[in-house]
């Protein structure tokens, strides 16, 4: 962490950045927040590790419409966001100095309380280049948590340790990838239709219709979406369940398709721990399968088979054969 | 005082609700949130912050007001019957409880709210002393006595004999107690290990990393200092504007109301809204909060500010933490608090 942040303060002496997006220290031991880092002194407060899991590719949407560059700070699985929202006109690359940080899995807090861990008081062992294990402090005694146990669970089918797309790397990255990324998705292929859909009502039932999920989301970077909009009967605070289950996430996850990374903000944010990511990777599983495998974000040149048409495309009736 | 073993709460639960609509911390998919109780219930009284707050108890996050049906040239309108039947809330926090009396001050108050005001007439509150309080805690900041729950029926977790103690603190809790007395033991010999758990509850309050917190210079009187403040501009640069922080809160009281077009009329129905939405009291003159930055300041300058400045001081924050468990920003109020320490604000490591 001191080499990025000494390398960060470079780009701000030098002139190469006016801005460093990056986090800042939270209050406890497991919140810190997205931060712009502007004068030397703010750096004191500056922080990356285990618990820095926000992507903050979408905030470059608002910092390139500032004077100057923004130096970014962005994991291997933000690049490939970023280079999506590059490929959608949404940021300027120009505007951008891409630091790619080292990642070895981005930490759930929740993940460790499920661990029957409360009043926690500190924690040790995030740091990037810190060990396998995560030692708690709490008001109720000292625990020992695997670090891979307390991993998001997109960090479980990482993309891998490489950056599509920065100016400079620093810190190294680690393979955290210990499941198939199609595997959930695969479960739930395999259910009925009656069970699949008892399992999807379950979960957004519990929707509180909150918006963190499309806030969060990289892909959601209209400027007027649908949902807020007072022209259309479409804008919707309720949390009808009738609404919920039929509508909203699903509408989202058919707008995201194709050009959802899989960066996995949607389920890290949902405060209900709705695995909303299962739509949209059963989305990608599907893409994959009709028209070739395709990865958003990995090349900002490539054409999205969603948006490119080719004679030896799957035909509408495909639908009707395979579900 | 009443006694009950953790083992027979099943057939309390069952007896309650053979009279009355009983709610309480359920596991859903994963997630406790305040549900009603059916037998195969998963019922998680150890869960001290459920996801949402129990306020959908009395001011449910989507509620019909009144329904228009329109038959030929004829228009009939059904309003929606109100709140008739008791009903229990059980496994409440000493922090939910308070928030339910900030609810009070806005929906008891002129005009009355008469869909809230049925619900709170109906309903009883028991409510249970936080036995592990969490690290996101800071009830006491707020005058709020964690081992002391101020419902209509307070409960205490006696671990040790795998007991629920419960005392009726109200003319309400008296009636419920009463009604399911066969289950109960009664049992003044639990005074001492109720105070021995209230020691223990208030000895761990004290160690918490916020219970400490300085709310000096947060008042009614603050409007000037505050809200002209620099320090907004970067406190509110990581809010995503989703609704997370309003919609898990126990006092956020906002709402909107709408109509849905049913197939012959019209459905008019309210729902929780929140400050953090671009459409929050959109008017056709215009926005009079066009920016995340003005949409973030509000809501703390409401909880902290201009709420006790209408409520003789009293704060729309019970300090139950759940922001600051919740937002995928990982902002809340405490941070809020702190950051106009140099401004100003009460000293806070």
């Amino acid at each position: 962490m001191q080499e990025l942040i000494k390398r960060a303060k470079e780009l701000l002496a030098d002139g190469t950045a006016a801005r460093v997006l990056g986090w800042r220290r939270g209050d406890l031991p497991y919140n810190p927040e997205p931060a712009f880092f502007e004068k030397e002194e703010d750096f004191d407060q500056f922080v990356y590790d285990g618990f820095c899991g926000a992507n903050l590719s979408k905030m470059m949407i608002e910092a390139c419409k500032l004077e100057g560059k923004t130096a970014v700070c962005l994991k291997p699985c933000d690049t490939y966001s970023f280079n999506q929202l590059l490929k959608e006109h949404r940021v300027d690359r120009e505007k951008a100095y891409i630091i790619g940080v080292g990642c070895r899995g981005k930490l759930d807090i929740e993940k460790i309380r499920a661990q029957g861990v409360k009043g926690i008081q500190g924690v040790s062992g995030a740091e990037i280049d810190g060990p396998d294990e995560l030692q708690v402090q709490t008001i109720y005694g000292d625990k020992t948590v695997p670090y891979a146990s307390a991993m998001l669970g997109r960090c479980h089918v990482c993309k891998g340790k490489e950056h599509m797309i920065c100016d400079e790397i620093i810190g190294e990255s680690r393979e955290t990838q210990d499941a198939d990324r199609f595997d959930e998705v695969r479960a739930i292929e395999a259910m009925s239709p009656e069970e699949r859909f008892a399992y999807f009502k379950k979960e957004l039932s519990k929707c509180i219709r909150c918006n963190a999920c499309r806030n969060a989301c990289p892909a959601c970077s209209c400027r007027k979406c649908v949902f807020d909009s007072n022209k259309f009967d479409s804008a919707q605070k309720a949390n009808v369940d009738s609404f919920e289950e039929k509508m909203f996430h699903v509408i989202r996850a058919f707008h995201v398709a194709g050009r959802c990374t899989d960066c996995g903000e949607c389920s890290r944010v949902c405060p209900q721990g709705i695995p909303l990511h299962l739509f949209n990777r059963k989305f990608i599983k599907d893409i994959d399968e009709l028209y070739g495998e395709f990865q958003a974000g990995k090349d900002p040149e490539a054409k999205s088979p969603l948006t490119d048409y080719r004679f030896e495309d799957a035909e509408p009736g495909i639908v009707g054969k395979r579900g | 005082m009443y006694k009950i073993a953790k083992k027979d709460l099943q057939a309390l639960f069952r007896a309650i609700a053979a009279e009355r609509e009983l709610y309480l911390p359920v596991r859903t998919a994963g997630q406790v949130n305040f549900a009603a109780w059916d037998e195969d219930a998963d019922v998680a009284l150890d869960v001290l912050k459920t996801v949402k707050s129990p306020k959908d108890a009395f001011f449910p996050q989507f509620e019909t007001l009144y329904t228009c049906r329109r038959e030929g040239k004829k228009l009939q309108i059904q309003p929606e019957a109100l709140k008739e039947k008791e009903f229990v809330v059980f496994g409440m926090r000493a922090c939910d409880v308070q928030g339910v009396k900030v609810l009070d001050k806005v929906f008891l108050s002129d005009p009355v709210d008469s869909y809230y005001a049925a619900r709170r007439e109906h309903g009883i509150l028991v409510a249970i002393a936080c036995h592990e309080p969490e690290e996101s805690c800071f009830c006491k900041v707020f005058g709020v006595d964690a081992a002391a729950p101020d419902a209509d029926v307070a409960g205490w977790m006696l671990n040790e004999t795998g007991e629920l103690a419960l005392r009726p603190l109200t003319e309400k809790g008296e009636r419920l107690i009463a009604s399911v007395k066969s289950l109960l033991v009664e049992a003044e010999d639990a005074q001492a290990a109720v105070e021995k758990e209230q020691e223990q509850i208030r000895a761990i309050v004290e160690k918490l990393p916020y219970a400490h917190l300085s709310l000096e210079g947060w008042d009614g009187g603050a409007t000037e200092a505050r809200f002209n403040s620099p320090v907004w501009e970067t406190l509110y640069k990581p809010c995503l504007a989703c609704g997370t922080c309003t919609f898990v809160c126990p006092t956020c009281q906002c709402y909107d109301i709408k109509d849905y077009q049913t197939a012959d009329g019209v459905q008019r129905y309210r729902c929780w809204d929140s400050c953090m939405y671009s459409d929050f009291t959109l008017m056709a003159a215009g926005n009079n909060r066009t920016t995340q930055l003005q949409r973030f300041r509000q809501r703390f300058m409401h909880k902290l500010v201009y709420f006790p400045a209408n409520n003789d001081g009293m704060y729309s924050c019970v300090g139950c933490g759940r922001c600051v468990e919740k937002c995928p920003s990982s902002l809340n109020i405490v941070k809020v608090i702190k950051a106009f320490e140099k401004q100003g604000g009460g000293e806070n490591v």
